[in-house]
């Protein structure tokens, strides 16, 4: 029974923790929306504008990654399960 | 669902000293990239003339003097001597996705191979701040005022996790998705034809992989660099 309540509470956790998504998404979007502004008033520095927009992108994208890495963790190698 | 299954690198054999040091996968599979670099170096850098006319020795020029670009362009003349840490750590990181293509495991889905790349990086940033700026190093921790040194000291030390998870993430994120999509299309073939071959798997997941191995590692070999590139330069920076 308790296996069981912490499994189910482990799927929801992991759920929740992927939620951190969102705002990720929201941001990267924003960033790639102002990078295509920035290529439109200025077509020639479209090289350096996409390279910064990448790097940070990806600066955005590490807070996600920690929501995925918490759910896989929860997932696939349950540290909580050893404690009962 | 026996394909699903999601597991860590497998253990080749052990080394009897220290307790035993496991060898894995990923080290074998590193071992091969290695030999593969090379190889491929010998090759390219044969018999070099000062005027090239071999094709080969045009490749080789080609790639050093990207990466030469990329390091000058970004972190600035003085900091050239970085330019073969980078061209490194570009090929190892980006062969190291690829190999998934081969059908090995990736040798960036494990957390250990990121987190040492993140380690060199990190004692590379404070090497070279503590050496072009002494103890003024330690005390830019402490501006713009002095009670913010705890939280700079924070973001410094989180630097070389966020630097492992990211690339790790983006890779095991990839990979799970990609057997999720073959146990998906196995299944699929059985429910839909009732044929034990499961020939939907044949095209389909080519596409996918062009996204979560190709791109996506391209990408994160590329941004671990520019990180790299970017926080060295700045811990140089007068």
């Amino acid at each position: 029974m308790e296996k069981a309540i912490l499994l189910a509470a482990s799927a929801i956790g992991a759920g929740i923790a992927v939620l951190g998504g969102i705002g990720t998404g929201a941001g990267q979007g924003y960033a790639a929306g102002k990078a295509a502004e920035a290529t439109g008033r200025q077509p020639e520095a479209q090289g350096v504008i996409l390279k910064t927009m990448i790097v940070g992108a990806a600066v955005a994208e590490t807070s996600a990654i920690y929501g995925l890495f918490i759910a896989l963790m929860l997932l696939l190698f349950n540290p909580l399960l050893s404690l009962l | 669902m026996d394909s699903m299954s999601m597991t860590g690198p497998k253990i080749i054999f052990e080394i009897p000293i220290l307790g035993g040091i496991t060898v894995t996968e990923t080290i074998v599979n590193f071992w091969w990239i290695i030999l593969g670099v090379l190889v491929l170096s010998k090759i390219l850098t044969h018999k070099m003339e000062k005027i090239p006319r071999k094709k080969t020795q045009i490749i080789a020029e080609k790639i050093v003097m990207t990466i030469d670009n990329l390091v000058i362009e970004t972190m600035g003349e003085r900091c050239k001597q970085f330019v073969p840490y980078i061209l490194a750590l570009f090929t190892s990181s980006i062969l190291g996705t690829l190999v998934s293509l081969l059908g090995m495991r990736s040798v960036t889905a494990d957390i250990n191979t990121t987190a040492s790349w993140a380690i060199i990086t990190f004692c590379m940033i404070h090497y070279n701040g503590v050496k072009h700026k002494g103890l003024g190093h330690v005390k830019s921790l402490a501006e713009p005022m002095a009670f913010m040194f705890p939280l700079n000291l924070i973001s410094e030390l989180t630097l070389p996790f966020s630097l492992a998870l990211r690339h790790f993430g983006n890779v095991i994120g990839g990979t799970i998705l990609m057997s999720i999509i073959y146990a998906a299309l196995s299944s699929a073939t059985m429910a839909v034809f009732n044929i034990g071959i499961p020939f939907l798997q044949i095209g389909i997941p080519a596409i996918m992989s062009l996204y979560f191995d190709l791109f996506s590692g391209a990408i994160q070999a590329f941004i671990f660099c520019m990180l790299t590139m970017v926080f060295v330069s700045n811990a140089v920076e007068e």
